[in-house]
């Protein structure tokens, strides 16, 4: 018990160093609110655009295709959909060989990572999440949940889709053990996340079946999801069952970063060693 | 140099230069997608939106594909590494806007040629000599303002450092909404991006003119054809605003 105790001390205490780091950047976070709400208010304007002419396009009344935009500029930083997140530099150690370093640690890789994401993607949520919300809210007519249950429902989304979001960059973190090279993968995954998360327009407006493959795949965690708990689309077994997706890829995808972890740390050569 | 030392991982590469391709890409399927659920969007058609598009796309990628690597000054003030560029003999913009230079960026560029294309195939436009010049105009005048935005947002770095993202707004915030009609934005915001900042310049009027479509805010007919003019003086205030940052420049060092 005492070293698991140790151990959790040991993760929080990285996590919260994920989060002081982030927030030593405090001109760049502003500078990317600043982003954010630009393009927050040229997709809101498209989107008003949209459903003028289609109202109720995808189940969703105009407040609530607004309300989308806004969630998705608080969280696009918070679930790294465009990348930037601590994969960039997972990848330089496995390349410089600084991971052979991190292996002998008595501390495990993915867990580590995890704790760091975490802390992160915390940090992100208040100084690059809440601002836009605001800044939305204040331009345009937004559905703003009225019970704090439901602001809770939904931070308990964010936290799931952060890990379903860490699983994913974990992995493709990883395939530099075999190409060396990071920046290919990088980019097709921050493409896929750009595209299935939702960020460019509600999976739930996709047509037909790509809408239902979209909305299948693990990216929907990210955005989709945390948005529809917020917009209480969802409720009672509904609502379970979004929980259920998220979690169930996020065990997925974490097993599947296990056994590629395993399976790369049987391959590393140190490099001029 | 940088496309030597790109070219020495091709595949990655290959898969950069698809993925700047396909990155713009995803940005008209999301038109795509939209148009799967309408026939029209601020009154416009989807050709119509083509050829806004694939003008401020080409247009921007051009740009980019000069000069946005001046996003990366920001991180040279920072870390101290554009004394470097001080002490060479060469101008310090060609130097910052060749750091780096990503020859797979050409995917940009033709992303928005091809979608221009299909926009120019598809429409059914009364050519004139007049509007069948304005498209090459329209495109290189378009490049010119978006590079005085990146090179006058590098000047704006020597003063913020930390703040490349508030370039990404004007920069990437403006190709995005150029890609859509001035239709669907409010008054003041069309009014914003005509006399401020004047990316309308970029495509709107231009290419207003050549679908033969009313303009923004009521303009007159000749403000189509004044994007070089804009261009010029833009480039002209970008400068300016380069030295005087570049003078202002305190190295990080002792």
């Amino acid at each position: 018990m005492l070293v698991r105790a140790g151990r959790f001390r040991l993760y929080a205490a990285v996590a919260k160093g994920g989060f002081r780091r982030y927030s030593t950047y405090r001109v760049a976070t502003a500078a990317g609110v600043f982003t954010n709400t630009v393009f927050g208010i040229i997709l809101a304007y498209t989107y008003i655009a949209l459903w003028d002419e289609r109202p109720g396009l995808g189940g969703y009344d105009q407040s609530q295709a607004l309300t989308y935009v806004w969630l998705g500029q608080g969280l696009l930083t918070v679930m790294s959909l465009m990348g930037g997140g601590f994969e960039n530099e997972l990848i330089e150690r496995i390349r410089t060989g600084d991971i052979a370093v991190d292996l002998y640690r008595p501390a495990d890789l993915q867990t580590w990572w995890l704790s760091a994401d975490i802390g992160r993607a915390g940090f992100q949520l208040l100084g690059r999440g809440v601002a836009p919300l605001v800044a939305g809210a204040l331009i345009f007519d937004l559905t703003l949940p009225a019970e704090p249950l439901r602001w809770a429902a939904f931070l308990l989304a964010v936290l799931f889709g952060v890990v379903v979001s860490f699983a994913m960059r974990f992995l493709v973190a990883l395939s530099a053990f075999w190409l060396m090279d990071g920046a290919g993968t990088i980019q097709l995954a921050s493409l896929a996340g750009v595209f299935f998360s939702g960020m460019l327009l509600p999976l739930n407006v996709f047509p037909g079946a790509l809408g239902e493959f979209a909305r299948a795949l693990p990216w929907s965690a990210l955005l989709q999801v945390p948005v529809d708990v917020f917009l209480g689309t969802q409720s009672g077994a509904g609502l379970a069952r979004l929980y259920a997706f998220q979690l169930g890829w996020a065990a997925v995808l974490l097993t599947a970063g296990r056994l590629l972890q395993n399976a790369a740390t049987r391959r590393v050569v140190v490099q001029g060693g | 140099m940088w496309i030597r030392s790109l070219m020495a991982y091709r595949v990655s590469f290959a898969m950069t230069a698809l993925g700047n391709f396909a990155v713009t890409a995803f940005d008209f399927a999301a038109i795509l997608l939209m148009f799967s659920q309408v026939d029209r969007l601020g009154g416009y058609s989807l050709a119509e939106i083509a050829l806004l598009y694939g003008a401020s796309g080409t247009a921007f990628g051009l740009s980019d594909l000069a000069m946005g690597s001046m996003d990366r000054l920001g991180k040279r003030v920072r870390d101290g590494t554009l004394d470097t560029l001080l002490v060479r003999p060469a101008p310090v913009i060609a130097q910052v806007a060749a750091d780096r230079f990503g020859l797979h960026r050409i995917g940009r560029v033709l992303q928005g040629a091809l979608i221009l294309t299909y926009g120019l195939v598809v429409l059914d436009i009364g050519w004139t000599p007049l509007k069948v010049l304005m498209i090459p105009l329209m495109v290189l005048s378009g490049a010119a303002i978006f590079a005085s935005l990146w090179v006058a947002g590098a000047a704006f770095q020597f003063v913020a450092q930390d703040a490349a993202e508030v370039q990404s707004a004007f920069t990437y915030g403006g190709n995005t909404m150029l890609q859509y009609p001035p239709t669907l934005f409010s008054k003041e915001l069309v009014r914003g991006v005509t006399f401020v900042l004047p990316l309308a310049f970029v495509n709107w009027l231009p290419a207003l003119y050549v679908l033969g479509r009313p303009y923004p805010l009521d303009l007159p007919e000749w403000t189509a054809f004044l994007p070089p003019l804009v261009a010029a003086a833009c480039l002209a205030l970008a400068g300016l605003a380069w030295r005087t940052g570049l003078r202002s420049y305190r190295s990080t060092g002792s």
